[in-house]
């Protein structure tokens, strides 16, 4: 899943300055999931923000809607009926949902609530953690399984390096060192003669270096 | 037992309070509480084994959330206790009141009037 992390208040409450009647929107799919801009979340912040409006005399009219889907178009077609209703969008959806709200009505200000940061995973009830950059060609198969594009902080192909001691890596105590993980599962498996191959440079133009990138299916096109 | 406690303290039954979820708190500051105080079980010995566990947890953060705006987080409290202990409740309820006074209403209230 897309996970993100709600922006701090006195950012969102900022933002809001301006203006006093909003449409907050929430997603029903990675947001929901990872706790960051599903109902619930959006009926908190809602209810936050007309608490603190109040508070300083500026009270706002606040819709709360969240939708199945903010990155298909048919979902964020539903918001048509009253989205001129109100003065800016603050969206708890991720990056994408956001900014395709706001290409789908280009006379609406849509405002992020959430910073989007990873594809991860849920390692357990409220911990989330990153697995995957889309770097756009899977190294899986030679890893087996463990992705050392995401989970070395340098992205090395041929690790470990220097700064992985007892199995940790040096950026931060509780990250554990990628290849030291690899070499591990190397092992487990009685691969471990796969860790003698010298892996060549990595061709990144398929990742985000590349530039944005885009997927097509002529198949699927109406 | 007969025991009295301020008038001014409102009760809302909840089958456990994990069932308690952190808008349900917002909500009460929304509609002009001036405090809330939460009443679970004793540690360990909840029904549902971890439902004021969490309600513990949920309170926390909500008074995180309320210092973020500006309502207070210390106008939410949590309290264990047995439902044998009539007299701690209506303690409990005369130091919530006491506690609330201090603090004043709640501030939506008065930017309101």
């Amino acid at each position: 899943m897309i996970v993100a992390d709600r922006k701090p208040f006195e950012e969102i409450i900022e933002m809001l300055k301006p203006y006093s009647r909003i449409l907050l929107l929430g997603c029903n799919e990675c947001v929901t999931v990872c706790a960051a801009g599903g109902a619930k979340e959006v009926a908190v912040l809602a209810s936050e923000i007309r608490l603190f409006r109040a508070k300083e005399g500026k009270p706002v009219e606040i819709k709360e809607v969240t939708l199945e889907r903010n990155c298909d178009p048919e979902y964020v077609e539903t918001l048509k009926p009253f989205i001129d209703d109100f003065d800016v969008v603050l969206s708890m959806a991720c990056g994408c949902g956001i900014q395709f709200v706001g290409e789908r009505y280009r006379n609406m200000i849509v405002l992020p609530a959430v910073n989007t940061t990873f594809y991860g995973v849920t390692e357990q009830h409220g911990v989330w953690a990153e697995r995957c950059q889309g770097c756009g060609n899977c190294v899986l198969d030679k890893t087996l399984g463990i992705c050392p594009v995401t989970r070395c902080a340098k992205s090395l192909f041929n690790g470990p390096c220097g700064g992985s001691q007892g199995g940790v890596c040096e950026v931060n105590k509780d990250t554990p060192c990628a290849w030291q993980l690899i070499v591990d599962r190397y092992k487990e498996m009685g691969m471990l003669d796969r860790y003698l191959e010298i892996q060549p440079v990595k061709d990144w133009s398929t990742s985000r270096d590349g530039g944005p990138r885009k997927r097509i299916r002529e198949d699927l096109k109406i | 037992m007969r025991l009295s406690y301020p008038a001014n303290v409102k009760i809302v039954k909840v089958p456990c309070t994990g069932r308690v979820d952190v808008i349900h708190v917002m909500k009460a500051f929304e509609n002009g509480a001036d405090g809330v105080c939460l009443v679970g079980c004793l540690e360990g010995d909840c029904h549902f084994l971890v439902g004021n566990l969490r309600a513990r947890k949920r309170v926390e953060y909500a008074k995180q959330l309320l210092d973020e705006c500006g309502i207070g987080g210390d106008r939410v409290v949590m309290y264990n206790l047995s439902s044998a202990e009539g007299q701690k409740f209506a303690q409990i309820a005369r130091e919530m009141t006491e506690k609330i006074r201090e603090l004043g209403p709640n501030p939506v209230k008065s930017a309101k009037s």
